[in-house]
């Protein structure tokens, strides 16, 4: 919303984005739908075929769904199309990067609007609870839900901060999403932060199967708060986030995304040893209505 | 500092054009594609059929700025095997033939950074590189590598757009040296080119603020279009239509066929001859 404002202020008569899971796809396309304003997203042909309500959703808003066959032919390599869409079209077109990622100022614009989520958190928990919560969780793919959950709550040092990220097979099989657990610095989407890469500098493949945490980067600001050691950076597999999925589905009534399950699991973990009365407050930053084929495949059930 | 562009083989290179009254051909290839050995065999034949300065792209998973054209090229040579060092190694070949002919790698910042800045100037100067474009630095970072590679005696070639106004373009010339590369349409490569005219004006317009040799690209595919750049920049940039032919002489399951070489020359030959009898 804050960025589609700043197109119409620039004047810009075209919108386009980069999606994973299909979550800022269909933002996008919303607030577009709103204002009444051409939309392209770009998303890999992979993720288009594990996401296909949301590409559905972006479809019914009007947008226009690119599928991006090169590279990996997922998030990565719908931001790169999407940069290259934006360079040729420059003149007219305004590009909502969706994660924190990317060239200045987008990680800090990102991270501005994404914000609400922390400040609203904060503020309703001093108004339902009286004090702040004892512990944040939220996933990480590009790292953009995390950042706006943690950034209001970054000087309140007693919150111990939990970034999760998508650990895909297992960090040790190579196949996993990590990148800050299990990645090393260098430069890539116009920012330096820790990648996925090998010894050539040459960026490897991205895991999981959540489509919105493959991603082989991580937004910077991330990366400074690693190396500073404010938040403590984890990771969750495939098969834990899946277990969450049916756990906080059967046990709250609420059908987790993939994404949120990887933050889940970490809830599980610190939740035994803390008091009774601790506080967790867990960002649940998407719905798992758009998943429901992926996992019911992982189980293997037939719909 | 040493001023790299008072020295150094790149302009050496445009006063011998100059002196010849012509305009130069700047001719594009990835390294390592569509392997080590025919990649070698094209850069060593580049002087002979025409090229009169030489980009060697570094190949790189996620080239932003590429079309589809040197994006393949890029994965063709990483699949290959490519690596920095075998890139390095190219050039150093050449220059057992050629001490001449400037060599300019082209890239992206990422495995330059993990290759080490310092060892990565040294080793290219060593093996006889000229200069150096790397699309994803802009001139904020030239504390990076711009201004060491400058200190080393590296030019540092950047790229102008239509859309680096007269407010931007003192910044991105400060510290560029060699020549500056015009990106004469805004987007990536290998696309539809601007008119003649277009360029032309963009042309005078560099020439306000600097004294550099251009060179203009993106979107020349022929010899006449190469030949008409020339008549208004003073070099003009060929990549994605040589890394098409290269493609055009792979087989089904990308293997190289006989005469892929020998093809490729042709085209840079025939460029070659559209840029030479442009101005006469």
């Amino acid at each position: 919303m804050g960025q589609i404002l700043l197109a119409r202020r620039m004047g810009k008569k075209r919108i386009i984005a980069e999606t994973g899971a299909g979550q800022h796809g269909v933002a996008t396309a919303t607030v577009c739908a709103l204002f009444g304003m051409p939309c392209v997203v770009y998303m890999g042909e992979v993720d288009i075929a594990r996401q296909q309500p949301n590409v559905f959703r972006m479809k019914l808003l009007g947008a226009e769904v690119v599928p991006v066959t090169s590279g990996s032919r997922t998030l990565k390599d719908a931001l790169n199309e999407a940069l290259r869409d934006w360079v040729t079209n420059v003149e007219d077109t305004y590009y909502i990067i969706g994660t924190v990622a990317g060239p200045h100022p987008y990680p800090m614009m990102v991270r501005d609007f994404q914000s609400v989520i922390g400040e609203e958190a904060r503020a309703q928990m001093l108004e339902a609870e009286g004090r702040l919560p004892d512990a944040l969780v939220a996933c990480l793919g590009g790292g953009s839900n995390a950042i706006g959950l943690f950034h209001p709550f970054l000087d309140d040092e007693e919150v111990r901060i939990y970034g999760v990220e998508a650990a895909g097979r297992g960090i040790e099989t190579g196949e996993h999403a990590a990148s800050l657990t299990a990645g090393s610095p260098g430069v890539l989407h116009g920012n330096r932060t820790y990648l996925l890469q090998d010894e050539e500098g040459q960026i490897t493949e991205a895991h999981s199967i959540s489509a919105g945490l493959d991603y082989p980067g991580i937004g910077p600001e991330h990366a400074w708060l690693k190396d500073v050691g404010r938040v403590e950076y984890v990771s969750a597999t495939d098969d834990e986030a899946l277990e969450m999925f049916e756990l906080c589905s059967r046990l709250e009534g609420i059908i987790p995304a993939l994404e949120p399950a990887h933050a889940l699991v970490q809830v599980a973990r610190i939740a035994p040893e803390m008091p009774k009365d601790g506080i967790i407050l867990a960002n649940l930053c998407g719905r798992g209505d758009k998943d429901i084929f992926t996992v019911a495949e992982a189980l293997g059930v037939t719909l | 500092m040493k001023d790299a562009s008072c020295a150094g083989r790149i302009s050496r290179r445009f006063e011998s054009l100059a002196r010849e009254g012509r305009g130069g051909l700047v001719t594009f290839i990835t390294a390592g594609d569509p392997d080590l050995d025919r990649a070698t065999e094209i850069l060593l034949g580049l002087p002979g059929a025409g090229a009169d300065l030489i980009e060697i792209g570094m190949p790189f998973t996620d080239p932003m700025a590429d079309g589809p054209s040197i994006q393949a090229a890029g994965l063709r040579a990483l699949a290959s095997g490519q690596t920095m060092a075998r890139t390095l190694d190219m050039v150093r070949r050449l220059r057992r033939d050629d001490r001449d002919t400037p060599v300019i790698l082209m890239g992206y910042y990422n495995p330059i950074y993990i290759y080490g800045n310092e060892r990565f100037l040294g080793d290219a100067i060593e093996a006889g590189v000229d200069g150096l474009i790397v699309v994803d630095l802009p001139p904020e970072e030239d504390d990076e590598l711009c201004l060491p590679a400058l200190e080393a005696g590296v030019n540092f070639i950047r790229l102008a757009t239509p859309t680096t106004d007269d407010e931007r373009l003192p910044r991105v010339m400060r510290n560029t040296s060699g020549f500056v590369y015009y990106v004469s349409i805004t987007g990536i490569t290998g696309t539809k080119g601007a008119t003649a005219e277009v360029v032309g004006q963009a042309t005078a317009r560099l020439r306000r603020h600097s004294k550099l040799p251009i060179a203009v690209g993106f979107g020349i595919r022929t010899p006449d279009q190469a030949a008409a750049i020339t008549r208004i920049a003073d070099a003009a940039v060929v990549g994605s239509a040589i890394v098409d032919r290269v493609a055009a002489n792979l087989d089904e399951t990308g293997v190289a066929r006989p005469g892929l070489v020998e093809d490729v020359l042709a085209l840079v030959a025939e460029l070659a001859g559209g840029v030479r009898a442009a101005r006469g």
